[in-house]
C-alpha cells in the first residue's frame, strides 16, 4: 500500500465574473495529475514559478480544497478540507521559516499546539514529547521560552521542522524548505530531514527549484511545467537521461562549476499565459522537436524506457 | 510592557503629551471633590466677569455661572464621551474587520460593501442624520460619533487581517488543528492589537473633537449641561464682546487633543518595529563618509576598491557590515564576488558609487578609485556624473528596482539624458536600440510597456539595458539573477557573458553561487563577515580552495549529477558583525582553528592575483 | 480609459442606492409621529392627520422609499415645511455657496499640504521639517470652529482687514473681489485640519517610497537628486496620497458644517443644522443624498485620476 496516493487531483481557480458576458474558464494551477508515493521513499517535486507546486503542496495537507480528484493516505480518502484531519497524518513545512511562526507566540506555545489540539495530550506528556523532539532536531531546550524573532533563519526552519514532527505524521510535505536558507546552513537541514526521515519511518514530497537539491535528496523526481506532470523518474538518471525535452532543458540551464557557460535556448520564449492556455502541448512553444501534433494535442503521461514515464509525443531516445 | 514605555517615553514630545493629559485627567478625576462652584448655578448680576477676578478664577460666563467649574465639568464630559465612542468604535469595527479580513469570500464581500457603501459618506452627514432620527442629546452625539468611526476601523484592521490571515503561521495552525474561532483568538488578534491600539489613540482625538463639535452646534449636550463644544457654541455670541468664554474652553481643546496626538504618535512609533531604530529615515543621496586614518595610494586599476570599511549605526550598535576590502578590476576582466547573506558583498558593491542606505550607512574608511580617483571623498555632483555613466549597476529583483509608473523607454531615456544632453527622440531611438541589443523581442513596442507587464527575464533585460545605456567602463551586478527560475537565469548569464566580451566591459558579479560564478567569472573573490577570505583565478579557487570556508563551502553546495546522499556542512552560524569575535571569524566553526586563529588578527597573505586570510591554509597560495 | 469611467459609474448606482436606503431607514428610526413632532403637540388630529397624508406617512415604509426615490429621479425632493419652498431649490443654491467654500479649502490643503509634506521628507530633520511638524500639530489639533473664532477675532476685530462674516457685503457688494474677502477667512481656518492630515500623510509617503528600490536605481543611473525627489519619488507617493485627498475631501465638507456657522456662509451645512432643530426632516433627507451623492461622484473623479496615475490599475 502506497503511503500517499494521488489520482486526478486537479485545481482550477475561478475567476470573478465580469460585469457583462461569461465568466470565464478559470486559471487551471494544477491539471489532473495521478502519483504514489510509497512508504519511506523521498518524491522529489521540482518546476519553475507558476508550475503549480505550492499548489499541489497546499492541497495535499489540505490547505486547499481540490476541484476534482482524491487524495488517499495509507489507504484512507481524504477528501474533506479539514487541516485538522489531515493533520495527524501529512504535516507541511513552510518556505519561509520566519512567517510560519506567530511572532507573539513562545517556542513552546508552537510546539505543543499539534499536541493540544490534535492528541488532546496532558500537560506532562507534551513536555515530554516536545523534549524528545527537540532532541532529535539538535535544538537546546532553552530555546522553548523564547519568541521567533530570536532565531536566525536556520533555527527557525527547524523548529518549524520540529513542529511538524510534533503532530506525528506518516508523511511530511516539504514546501522549499531550504530555498530561504544560505547553503552552509541548507546542507545542515538537508541533512537533519535526512536523519529525521530514517528515525521515525517518514515519507517525504519534497518540493523546490532547485534541481541539485532535488537530486541529492530524492528517491524519484517529478517534473512539473504549467500545472501538468511531464516526467517521473528515478532520481539518479531523470537528469542525466531526460525524456521529456523540458527536463532537458531545465538539466542544461542549471548552473554548474566546471560546465562552460551556453544558453540552452536562445529564443525569446516565455512561460504561456494561464489566462490564455494554449492547445496541445503547454511546453510546444519552447520545444525545439515540436510538431503539429503537438500543438493540437495533449499528451499523455506515458511509460519511456524501463522506469521513468514522459509525457511527451516525441520523447527523447538513447 | 516597560521596554514600550521606556521607548514611549524616550520620544520628548510623547513623553510632553502624557504629562499634560495626566494633568488634565488627574484634574478632571478630582473636580467633584475639589471646592468649586455649581457649574450651573447661575447669578446674572455677575455675568461676564474677567479672569482673575475675586472668586471667578476664570471669569464667568454669559450666565454669570462660574468659567473655571465649568470648564472642569464640560471637560469631564467630553473626555469620558469622546473616549466611549472610541473604545465602541473600536469593538465593533475591529470585529467586523478582523472576520470579514479572517473569511474572506462572500461574507468579506457583503461587509465591505457596507462599510464603503457608510464610508461613501462625509461622516458629518451621516452624524447628522442619526442626530436628526434621535435626537439633539449628548448619548445620541456620542452614538452618531460612534457609528461614524465604525467603518474607518472595520476597513484599517481588515486590511491588517487579510495580510495576516495570508501568513503561513496561521496556516500552520490550522494544520496543528485549531479551530477558526480559536485562530482568531489566539493568532491573529495578539497581531492585530497593537494595530487596534494604534488606531485607537489616533483617532480618539479626532472623537473628542467630533462630539465636540455636535455640541458646539447645539445637537450634542443640552442646557444646563455642558462639555467644551456646548460651552464654546453658547460663547459664540459673545465672542467680540467678551472673547475669554470662548477662549478659555477653545483652549482646552486645543489641549487635550493635542496631548492625545503627540501621545498617540508616541504610542504608534513604539508600537510599530518598522519606526523602530529610526528605520523610516530618508537615506541620502549618497553615502554618509565619515572617514578616519589616511586614504590610500591610487593605483592605475581601471576601478579599485581599497581597504573599503562600511559601518551601518544603528542606535548605539555598530555592524561593520564591511570590514577592510580591497579589489579591483581590469578593463574586459570578470571579477565575482562570492559570499553568504551578510557577508558584506552588497554592501561593497553598494560603497563604491555612495548606494549604502545613509542612515544608518556610513563609510568610515579607505577609498574607492575609478581610474585613479577617488570616489569615496568626491562631490556630489562629480559622483552623480558618473553613476551610471560610467559605473552601472544591475540589481537583483528587477520587479521593485525598476520605477512601477513609468514606462520601460522613459527609464532607459532618462538614464541617457541624464549625462548626454540629446533630444528625447534621440534618447528614446536609443532607447529602443537599448532594448534590440539585450535581444528582447518587439523592441519598438516593449518601450511603452510597463515593468509589471513584462515577465522577469524580460524585466531584467531591461535593467541590464539600462545599465549598457551610457556605455559604461564597469558594470556592478548585484545577484542579477537570484529572482530568476533556472531557464531564464541562463539565457541572462549567457546574455551578460556575450555583452562583455563584445563591449570589453569590466564586471563585478556579486553572487551566492558558485555554478554562476564558476561559469561567467575570471576571477573571484570569497567574503565572509565583511572581509575578503580569499581571492585568486576562478578554476584555482574551486579547484583547490586555500581558505578552509571556501573549501567547506564549496563541499556544502549539492552540484547536479552527484546523486542522492550525505552533505557535507558547516556546523554553527556566521557570527554577527557588530560582535565579531577576534582573531579569524571563522575560528568559531573551522575544525582547524588553533589558538593563534582565536587571538590575533589575520592578515590577507599573497599577492593580487591569488591571496588568502588563514593561518592554515589548505593549499600554499 | 472612458471604458473605465463609465465602469466606475455604473459601479456607483448601488452604492448611491445604498445611500438612499441608509438614509430612509435613518429616518424611519424617528421616535413618535413625526407630524406632531412637525406641528407641535398642540395640532389637532385634522391637521396632523393632513400632514401625514400630505407627507405620505400613511403608506407602509418600502411604498415609502419607493415613492421617495421614484420622485427624487425626477428631480422632485419634495417641499420644506420651514422654508415653505421646494426642497431641491434651497439645496441647489445653499449647494452653491457651500462648494464655493469647501472647493477652495479643498484645493489649498491639497496643494499646501503635499507641498509641506514633500518639502519635510526632503529635509527629514532639518530646520524646515521641525517647523512643518510643529505647524501641522498644532493643525490638527486645533478645532475648526475655534481656529475661524480666533481668526475673526485678530484679522476682522482687531486688525479689521476683513470682513467678520457672511459671503457678500450687504451694501454694494456682490462682486469677486467682494467674494474673496469674504472666502479667506474661511477657506483658510476650513482647510486647516486637513492641510495637516495631508502634509503628514505626504511625508510619511515620500519617506517610505524614498527607501524603495527604485529610487536606488535611479540614483544608480545618475538622475539628479531633485528630479529623483520631486519625480520618481513624488509621483510614486502620489499613489498613496490620492486617496487620502478623496477622503480629506469628506473632512472638509464635513467641516464646513462647523464653518458655515461660526462664519454665517450660507451654505448647505448651516441649513442642514438649523432643519435638524426645526426637525424639517424632508430637507435633511434631500440635503443629506443630495451631498452624498456629490462626494460619491467626486470620489469616481478621484478614483480615475488615480487610474491615470498607475497603469497598474486595470482600465
Amino acid at each position: 500500500m502506497p503511503a500517499l496516493k494521488v489520482d486526478n487531483l486537479a485545481k482550477t481557480f475561478t475567476l470573478k465574473k465580469p460585469l457583462f458576458g461569461a465568466a470565464p474558464a478559470g486559471v487551471r494551477a494544477v491539471r489532473p495529475m495521478s502519483f504514489q508515493v510509497e512508504t519511506g521513499e523521498t518524491l522529489g517535486v521540482v518546476g519553475e514559478s507558476g508550475c503549480g507546486k505550492s499548489t499541489l503542496a497546499r492541497m495535499l495537507v489540505g490547505l486547499l480544497d481540490a476541484s476534482e480528484g482524491t487524495i488517499e493516505i495509507e489507504g484512507k480518502a481524504l477528501d474533506n478540507a479539514d487541516p485538522a484531519k489531515f493533520g495527524k497524518l501529512i504535516q507541511y513545512v513552510f518556505q519561509d521559516p520566519n512567517s510560519s511562526l506567530n511572532p507573539r507566540k513562545t517556542i513552546r506555545q508552537v510546539m505543543e499546539a499539534p499536541l493540544k489540539r490534535l492528541y488532546r495530550m496532558p500537560r506532562s506528556e507534551r513536555e515530554a514529547r516536545v523534549s524528545q523532539i527537540f532532541a532529535s532536531v539538535n535544538l537546546r531546550e532553552e530555546f522553548l521560552e523564547r519568541y521567533p524573532h530570536e532565531f536566525s533563519g536556520g533555527q527557525a526552519q527547524r523548529i518549524g521542522i520540529a513542529r511538524a514532527l510534533a503532530a506525528n505524521p506518516r508523511i511530511i510535505v516539504l514546501d522549499e524548505p531550504v530555498s530561504a536558507l544560505d547553503v552552509s546552513v541548507q546542507a545542515q537541514v538537508l541533512n537533519l530531514l535526512a536523519d529525521l526521515k530514517t528515525e521515525f519511518g517518514l515519507t517525504y514530497l519534497f518540493i523546490t527549484h532547485d534541481l541539485a537539491v532535488v537530486e541529492a535528496v530524492s528517491d524519484r523526481i517529478m517534473v512539473l511545467y504549467f500545472g501538468s506532470v511531464v516526467e517521473i523518474g528515478d532520481a539518479k538518471r531523470i537528469f542525466a537521461n531526460p525524456r521529456h525535452p523540458y527536463t532537458k532543458l531545465l538539466a542544461e540551464s542549471a548552473p554548474v562549476v566546471g560546465r562552460p557557460l551556453t544558453a540552452p535556448e536562445q529564443k525569446g520564449t516565455e512561460l504561456p499565459d494561464p489566462l490564455k492556455p494554449p492547445p496541445g502541448c503547454a511546453f510546444a512553444g519552447r520545444c525545439p522537436n515540436a510538431t503539429d501534433l503537438c500543438r493540437t494535442q495533449e499528451p499523455e503521461l506515458e511509460p519511456v524506457g524501463e522506469d521513468q514515464l514522459a509525457a511527451c509525443h516525441h520523447p527523447i531516445q538513447d | 510592557m516597560t521596554a514600550f514605555l521606556k521607548l514611549l517615553f524616550r520620544n520628548r514630545l510623547a513623553a510632553l503629551g502624557a504629562v499634560v493629559l495626566s494633568v488634565i485627567l488627574i484634574l478632571v478625576l478630582l473636580t467633584p471633590v475639589l471646592p468649586l462652584q455649581n457649574p450651573d448655578i447661575t447669578a446674572t448680576a455677575d455675568r461676564f466677569q474677567k479672569p482673575f477676578t475675586e472668586g471667578h478664577l476664570l471669569g464667568t460666563d454669559h450666565l454669570g455661572r462660574d468659567l473655571l467649574s465649568r470648564l472642569l465639568h464640560g471637560t469631564r464630559l467630553s473626555l469620558a464621551v469622546g473616549i466611549a465612542a472610541a473604545l465602541i468604535a473600536a469593538t465593533i469595527g475591529s470585529a467586523i474587520g478582523i472576520v470579514a479580513g479572517y473569511f474572506g469570500g462572500r461574507a468579506d464581500n457583503i461587509i465591505m460593501r457596507g462599510v464603503d457603501m457608510l464610508m461613501a459618506f462625509p461622516y458629518i452627514l451621516l452624524a447628522l442624520a442619526i442626530v436628526a432620527a434621535l435626537g439633539p442629546g449628548l448619548m445620541n452625539a456620542l452614538i452618531a460619533v460612534a457609528a461614524v468611526n465604525v467603518p474607518f476601523f472595520a476597513r484599517n484592521i481588515r486590511g491588517i487581517t487579510v495580510g495576516l490571515a495570508g501568513r503561513e503561521f496561521i496556516d500552520a495552525a490550522r494544520l496543528a488543528g485549531m479551530g477558526h474561532i480559536r485562530i482568531i483568538l489566539t493568532e491573529l488578534l495578539p497581531n492585530v492589537l497593537p494595530v487596534i491600539i494604534i488606531a485607537m489613540s489616533t483617532t480618539v482625538g479626532w472623537m473628542i473633537l467630533e462630539t465636540a463639535g455636535l455640541s458646539f452646534l447645539g445637537l450634542g449636550s443640552q442646557p444646563p449641561q455642558a462639555d467644551l463644544g456646548s460651552m464654546l457654541g453658547e460663547a459664540r455670541s459673545a465672542l467680540i464682546s467678551h472673547p475669554h468664554t470662548s477662549v478659555v474652553p477653545g483652549i482646552m481643546i486645543f489641549l487635550i487633543v493635542m496631548s492625545i496626538n503627540l501621545l498617540g504618535d508616541g504610542v504608534r512609533d513604539a508600537l510599530d518595529p518598522r519606526l523602530r531604530s529610526g528605520a523610516l529615515s530618508r537615506p541620502r543621496a549618497m553615502t554618509l563618509v565619515e572617514r578616519k586614518g589616511e586614504v590610500p595610494a591610487p593605483t592605475d586599476d581601471l576601478l579599485a576598491i581599497q581597504d573599503l570599511q562600511t559601518q551601518f549605526h544603528v542606535g548605539g550598535r555598530v555592524y561593520r557590515a564591511v570590514g577592510g576590502v580591497s579589489l579591483s578590476v581590469k578593463q574586459g576582466e570578470c571579477l565575482g564576488v562570492i559570499g553568504e547573506s551578510g557577508s558584506g558583498k552588497s554592501v561593497t558593491a553598494l560603497s563604491v558609487m555612495g548606494l549604502v542606505a545613509s542612515p544608518p550607512g556610513v563609510i568610515t574608511g579607505g577609498a574607492v578609485r575609478f581610474q585613479g580617483e577617488d570616489l569615496i571623498g568626491a562631490s556630489y555632483e562629480s559622483l552623480r556624473q558618473k553613476r551610471g555613466d560610467r559605473v552601472a549597476y544591475i540589481f537583483q529583483d528587477p520587479l521593485s528596482t525598476l520605477h512601477p509608473l513609468y514606462r520601460v523607454g522613459r527609464q532607459l531615456s532618462e538614464a541617457i539624458q541624464s549625462h548626454h544632453d540629446i533630444p528625447k527622440a534621440d534618447a528614446q531611438a536609443r532607447a529602443v536600440q537599448l532594448l534590440r541589443d539585450v535581444r528582447i523581442p518587439n523592441a519598438e513596442a516593449r518601450v511603452d510597456n510597463y515593468p509589471h507587464e513584462l515577465s522577469g527575464g524580460m524585466r531584467q533585460r531591461v535593467g541590464i539595458a539600462m545599465a549598457l545605456a551610457n556605455e559604461p567602463d564597469v558594470i556592478i551586478a548585484d545577484e542579477p539573477t537570484t529572482a530568476l527560475d533556472v531557464t531564464v537565469q541562463a539565457q541572462i548569464l549567457s546574455l551578460l557573458d556575450d555583452l562583455r566580451r563584445e563591449r570589453g566591459l569590466a564586471i563585478i558579479f556579486i553572487t551566492h553561487d558558485f555554478g554562476v560564478v564558476a561559469q561567467l567569472c575570471d576571477r573571484i573573490a570569497v567574503m565572509y563577515a565583511g572581509r575578503i577570505v580569499e581571492e585568486g583565478p576562478t578554476s584555482s579557487v574551486l579547484e583547490a580552495p586555500a581558505h578552509p570556508y571556501t573549501k567547506r563551502l564549496i563541499a556544502c553546495v549539492p552540484e547536479l549529477g552527484g546523486g542522492q546522499r550525505e552533505l557535507a556542512a558547516i556546523p554553527g552560524l556566521p557570527p554577527l558583525v557588530d560582535d565579531l569575535p577576534p582573531g579569524c571569524a571563522f575560528a568559531p566553526r573551522c575544525e582547524k582553528a588553533q589558538d593563534t586563529c582565536r587571538t590575533s588578527e589575520v592578515m590577507l597573505k599573497g599577492d593580487t592575483s591569488r591571496a588568502v586570510r588563514c593561518h592554515y591554509p589548505e593549499e600554499a597560495v | 480609459m472612458g471604458g473605465y469611467i463609465v465602469k466606475r459609474l455604473i459601479s456607483a448606482v448601488p452604492v448611491l442606492l445604498g445611500i438612499t436606503i441608509i438614509v430612509f431607514l435613518i429616518m424611519s428610526l424617528i421616535p413618535g409621529d413625526p407630524a406632531t413632532a412637525i406641528l407641535g403637540s398642540y395640532a389637532t388630529p385634522e391637521n396632523v392627520e393632513k400632514l401625514n397624508r400630505d407627507l405620505g406617512l400613511d403608506k407602509p415604509v418600502i411604498t415609502r422609499y419607493f415613492i421617495w426615490i421614484t420622485n427624487m429621479l425626477t428631480g422632485d425632493f419634495g417641499r420644506s415645511y420651514s422654508l415653505n419652498r421646494p426642497v431641491i431649490d434651497e439645496v441647489l443654491e445653499r449647494f452653491n455657496a457651500t462648494l464655493i467654500l469647501a472647493g477652495t479649502a479643498f484645493v489649498l490643503c491639497s496643494v499646501l499640504g503635499i507641498l509641506a509634506g514633500v518639502i519635510s521628507a526632503a529635509r527629514q530633520y532639518g530646520v524646515a521639517d521641525k517647523i512643518i511638524t510643529f505647524v501641522v500639530l498644532i493643525g490638527i489639533s486645533v478645532p475648526s470652529f475655534f481656529l475661524g473664532m480666533m481668526m475673526i477675532l485678530l484679522f476682522a476685530v482687531n486688525l479689521r482687514w476683513l470682513p467678520v462674516s457672511g459671503m457678500y457685503a450687504i451694501y454694494g457688494g456682490g462682486d469677486l473681489p467682494d467674494l474673496l474677502r469674504h472666502l479667506i477667512m474661511p477657506a483658510l481656518a476650513l482647510a486647516a485640519v486637513a492641510t495637516g492630515v495631508i502634509a503628514r500623510l505626504s511625508r510619511s509617503a515620500m519617506l517610505e517610497v524614498l527607501r524603495q528600490d527604485f529610487i536606488r536605481t535611479a540614483r544608480a543611473k545618475g538622475v539628479p537628486e531633485r528630479r529623483v525627489i520631486m519625480g520618481h519619488a513624488l509621483r510614486a507617493a502620489m499613489v498613496s496620497i490620492i486617496p487620502v485627498l478623496g477622503i480629506q475631501a469628506g473632512f472638509v465638507l464635513s467641516g464646513a458644517v462647523y464653518i458655515e456657522i461660526v462664519f454665517q456662509w450660507p451654505g448647505v451645512g448651516r441649513m442642514l443644522v438649523d432643519a435638524i432643530l426645526k426637525r424639517d426632516l424632508l430637507l435633511v433627507q434631500g440635503g443629506v443624498v443630495f451631498v452624498a451623492a456629490c462626494y460619491v461622484l467626486f470620489n469616481i473623479a478621484v478614483d480615475v485620476a488615480q487610474s491615470l496615475l498607475d497603469p497598474r490599475i486595470k482600465t
